[in-house]
């Protein structure tokens, strides 16, 4: 029997699997201890299960736990990392290089670094949303101090050229951070092979609890540091001041050991899904599949449907399936994606566009009946848009003097 | 957000969802917004030549319910009306009969908008002024 409402959000979040939540109930009420705490049992315990968790999280990327920073979560990663390291490396330069998809949590840092005085890069993505690696390279300047990538794309799904572009970052002796929130515990992740020095990620895009993320900081070849941003005690290593959410960090740990665990056979569940939703709804006419077919997330896909809009799309369903839109009828700057945009979509596609995000508990019935959901409200909609009908007649859209407004 | 029961209603059941033939001379066709923009409607009346009433509304629209609800909503007004009455129709009605939140009264406005271009649209195949109406504010 199906369930309703279906969950197909999961690059939002994702829910914390059961067996996270088992581990991290003691350490609320029991075992409540402080793990600054040096002097009795309460911290000692409390300090014994982050150490613990800190060898889970470290194990999942390939890190030595010593390089793990526990966080609030990626926003704090990521503003962490990119003004930590704009602060520590002044006397080397003031230059970053990222690019135009990545999250607000980036973007949004390095708006407030070049406030301050430093200089960004914003690399174009090219149509399937990944960087130009000569591009990359060309932006490399003698006082480029920090290149900035997502390791996958929140919207679309797309993994970056990590090793290719760390090589390039190597040779010229410049650091690479990766905002990994959606990449880690989805996909193979190793910060050696994959050569990053810093990498922010998050518990609740993996089944653990919302309110806790780490930082990787890379500790040899080179050893990474980066100015603290939140002054106190002196915590993790005086790079993260402030008591540890021990619950939050148990769960995080122990839902980075699931997906260790669990990657491989997950993967495939989850992709043939997925793959069989896409295929499915790239079937509907006029339908686009937006980002690169093969450097993708298992379980993400993102379709537009032309001619519908993707909110009055959501609303013929969204009682039954959560899901969400790359338009943005209900902002006030009525924009949408600006992800989409960047990959050189027209705004009525951009706004035709909907998000898909499986997840560990997702079946193949929600998978069917969100195909037979979406197919039929598409062509409903269709059938009432006055788009629609003027592309049957033949009319180029592109000739017609829209009203702006 | 959470959609009021009549805006969910019109997106259901949307009324008078079609197309009038534009060639006749007293049918006027109204189409505003921008695929840009994320809505786009089409209204269409079609006038009883003899007693100036408007027989039949239709629109389709491109947008989101709140978009499919205020258009569904100004033919049903429409219908019936004198095409002198049917001017007044003013967007606020509009967001008052369906609930609609701030954010979404450009729908209404742009609903509006449309009542106007298509009244507009029939005066000028018959050889009347065009009505001239202040810009809309929100948009």
């Amino acid at each position: 029997m199906l369930q309703f409402p279906i969950y197909l959000d999961h690059n939002a979040t994702t829910p914390c699997d059961p067996r996270v939540v088992e581990a991290m109930i003691p350490y609320f009420t029991n075992n409540f201890g402080n793990a600054a705490s040096r002097n009795h049992p309460f911290g000692w315990q409390a300090e014994e299960a982050v150490d613990y968790a800190r060898e889970q999280v470290a194990r999942l990327i390939g890190a030595d736990p010593k390089e793990i920073i526990f966080t609030s979560g990626a926003t704090e990663g990521d503003n962490l990392a990119i003004k930590g390291v704009y602060e520590m490396y002044a006397s080397k330069g003031n230059h970053i290089i990222t690019c135009n998809i990545e999250h607000k949590a980036v973007l949004d840092t390095c708006k407030h670094i070049e406030k301050e005085g430093g200089e960004v890069t914003y690399l174009k993505v090219k149509e399937n949303g990944l960087i130009d690696l000569a591009e990359l390279e060309a932006a490399i300047k003698p006082t480029t101090i920090l290149i900035s990538i997502m390791y996958a794309n929140n919207e679309i799904g797309t993994i970056m050229p990590m090793k290719e572009i760390s090589a390039i970052a190597r040779k010229h002796g410049v650091l690479v951070f990766s905002d990994a929130t959606q990449a880690v515990g989805k996909i193979p992740v190793d910060v050696n092979k994959d050569g990053i020095d810093l990498m922010a990620f998050t518990a609740h895009k993996m089944y653990g609890p919302k309110g806790v993320g780490a930082l990787y900081v890379r500790r040899k070849n080179p050893r990474v540091k980066v100015t603290a941003q939140i002054d106190g005690g002196g915590h993790e290593r005086g790079m993260r001041s402030g008591t540890l959410n021990v619950p939050g960090i148990v769960g995080f740990g122990k839902a980075c050991e699931i997906c260790m665990n669990e990657m491989e056979e997950e993967t495939k569940r989850v992709s043939k899904l997925r793959d069989k939703l896409q295929t499915e709804l790239l079937k509907v006419e006029e339908s686009y599949l937006n980002g690169d077919k093969e450097h993708k997330l298992p379980h993400v896909t993102n379709i537009s449907f032309k001619y519908v809009e993707g909110e009055g799309l959501l609303m013929g369903f969204n009682k039954n399936i959560a899901l969400s839109s790359g338009s943005a009828c209900t902002s006030a700057s009525l924009e949408p994606s600006y992800v989409l945009k960047a990959l050189g979509l027209g705004d009525d596609l951009a706004h035709s566009s909907l998000r898909f995000g499986l997840g560990r508990f997702t079946t193949e019935e929600q998978i069917d009946y969100t195909i037979e959901q979406i197919t039929n409200t598409v062509n409903k909609l269709r059938d009432m848009s006055p788009l629609w009908e003027m592309y049957k007649e033949g009319i180029d859209l592109n000739t017609i003097e829209w009203a702006h407004h | 957000m959470a959609y009021s029961e009549k805006v969910i209603d019109h997106y259901q059941n949307p009324k008078n969802v079609g197309t009038l033939d534009k060639s006749k001379n007293n049918v006027g066709t109204g189409l505003v917004g921008a695929p840009e923009c994320g809505d786009v409607m089409r209204l269409q009346i079609e006038v009883d030549d003899a007693t100036g009433i408007i027989k039949d509304a239709k629109f389709k629209t491109f947008g989101c319910g709140s978009a499919i609800a205020s258009s569904s909503l100004a033919t049903e007004w429409l219908k019936g009306k004198s095409v002198e009455e049917a001017v007044k129709i003013d967007n606020m009605t509009i967001v008052e009969e369906l609930n609609l939140p701030p954010v979404k009264i450009h729908c209404s406005v742009l609903a509006e908008d449309a009542i106007k271009a298509a009244i507009n649209d029939y005066r000028k195949k018959n050889g009347l002024e065009e009505l001239k109406f202040e810009e809309s504010v929100i948009h």
